[in-house]
């Protein structure tokens, strides 16, 4: 329909011969910017939830997809590559060596074959990260922490161990009763086959209930001590007791 | 350098105060550091370049944190609070662009004031993403500010948020990357007349209009 009458204006109004930026127009951005803000809390809100479900059907995707871009995706499954120290640091075969000292009645040191050498143990576990990405099924292989221990014959004075890192800055700790557990390796391998140096190979401690930060890569020492000594990200705020699902204010399903 | 001629001074327009210039060069260098940073701690292939993630972590932290600081200051700008309000507001005419834009494919310059509804709308999606980048970031910052629920949903908005507000700023450099005036206006505050007449139709600028005596 035409309506043939001009629009009512105010007489003072000028004729707009053009379209131009004059009166107020209407609050495009505004507008914008608070359904923006809103959806940001609805998205706070929920994220958590959509976030799990987003996992596993990003996690099904990315098995199946060669290029490997499905992996860089938030929650694409996978790890995340976290250093604290300035560069991948390098060790194999002939420069590598694991002291074990400290409360100790035979201190040692391992190369890697010597370690091959020892009983292995294969753990199939979930890896959960306590920033809060998840990894399924990821087995690692390994000697037992124990097993270095009671070969090296922890003395009384003993309660905790403190291990050192070849990147030279990372540091962790553990109390003797964890350390002694079923389920912490000092791992050579991961998915069958030998620990990367990105994921801190040739040997990185495994401890699999606990949050990954306690699997501190480039294993390189084990030192026995009086007290617990807290690790690097423990002095930042991090639980040192690390338990999946009990520690650092989270609800994660346990690992193991 | 492109070579001055006398004509080229006098035919050219103030678009931007140094304030304003000021403002957007402050934002893109911390918004820059931010984006880098953000990336170092989020792709496995460059943080295993980088490493130091403690520092990268505070660098992403203060840069992301400072970003609303020059355009809080941009404020006491006028210059910097009308063009805002430009930028806000969407008159007949940016419909139009948008429908051709949306349906042509087409950036039609003949519906465009200072500012375009593109331009318009990305200035209205960047604040608004920047807010909530903010907001999300500080939720994580601090763990004790907020229930884990509220930070597991924060990673989220703000992990795909991200995603989403590098591609829309890979748009904004790649429209300055195709557009040499439109760069310079924002490096020295004047762009020549014929450009705006040609991108920029529709803009009236405010009166006195003094051209500088020196070329940039």
């Amino acid at each position: 329909m035409d309506d043939r009458t001009p629009p009512v204006r105010a007489p003072e109004d000028p004729p707009i011969p053009e379209p131009s930026e004059a009166g107020r127009g209407t609050p495009v951005g505004r507008r914008v910017v608070l359904g923006m803000l809103g959806l940001g809390a609805v998205g706070v809100a929920v994220g958590g939830a959509v976030q799990d479900r987003l996992d596993s059907v990003l996690a099904s995707v990315s098995a199946k997809d060669p290029t490997g871009v499905t992996g860089l995706l938030p929650g694409g499954g996978g790890f995340r590559f976290y250093s604290v120290s300035d560069s991948i640091p390098h060790r194999g075969e002939s420069d590598y060596r694991l002291t074990v000292g400290g409360l100790v009645e035979r201190p040692a040191g391992y190369r890697l074959a010597d370690l091959r050498a020892l009983p292995q143990t294969r753990l199939v576990r979930d890896v959960q990260c306590v920033t809060g990405w998840r990894v399924p099924k990821t087995a690692f292989s390994g000697v037992r922490l124990s097993t270095l221990l009671d070969a090296a014959g922890v003395k009384s004075g003993g309660t905790a161990i403190r291990f050192n890192c070849f990147d030279g800055v990372y540091t962790e700790s553990l109390t003797l009763e964890q350390a002694r557990r079923a389920d912490i390796l000092v791992a050579l391998t991961m998915n069958d086959k030998p620990v990367t140096a990105a994921h801190g190979g040739p040997v990185r401690l495994y401890a699999a209930p606990m949050y990954f930060y306690k699997s501190a890569k480039w294993l390189s020492g084990i030192t026995v001590t009086e007290d617990v000594q807290p690790g690097y990200w423990e002095h930042y705020g991090y639980d040192v007791d690390a338990w999946v699902g009990k520690s650092n204010g989270r609800g994660d399903d346990p690992t193991s | 350098m492109t070579p001055l001629r006398d004509t080229a001074v006098a035919a050219r327009l103030r678009r931007f105060t140094p304030a304003e210039t000021w403002v957007h060069r402050s934002v893109t260098w911390l918004l820059g550091i931010c984006v880098l940073t953000g990336g170092c701690l989020y792709f496995p292939p460059l943080a295993e370049i980088v490493g130091r993630r403690r520092t990268v972590v505070t660098l992403h932290e203060y840069s992301g944190i400072a970003v609303p600081v020059p355009v809080l200051l941009g404020l006491l700008s006028r210059a910097f609070r009308r063009d805002l309000g430009r930028l806000g507001r969407f008159f007949p005419h940016d419909w139009r662009w948008l429908g051709t834009a949306l349906r042509r494919r087409r950036r039609e310059p003949s519906l465009a004031g200072k500012f375009n509804a593109g331009q318009k709308l990305y200035a209205a999606f960047a604040t608004g993403a920047l807010l909530i980048m903010a907001g999300t970031g500080v939720l994580m910052w601090f763990p004790r500010l907020a229930p884990l629920v509220w930070r597991t949903g924060s990673t989220f908005v703000h992990d795909w948020l991200a995603l989403a507000f590098v591609a829309v700023i890979a748009g904004h450099v790649w429209f300055a990357s195709i557009d040499p005036e439109a760069r310079r206006g924002l490096r020295t505050g004047y762009v020549p007349r014929w450009w705006a007449r040609e991108e920029h139709p529709l803009w009236r600028p405010e009166a006195p209009q003094d051209p500088p005596a020196e070329g940039p």
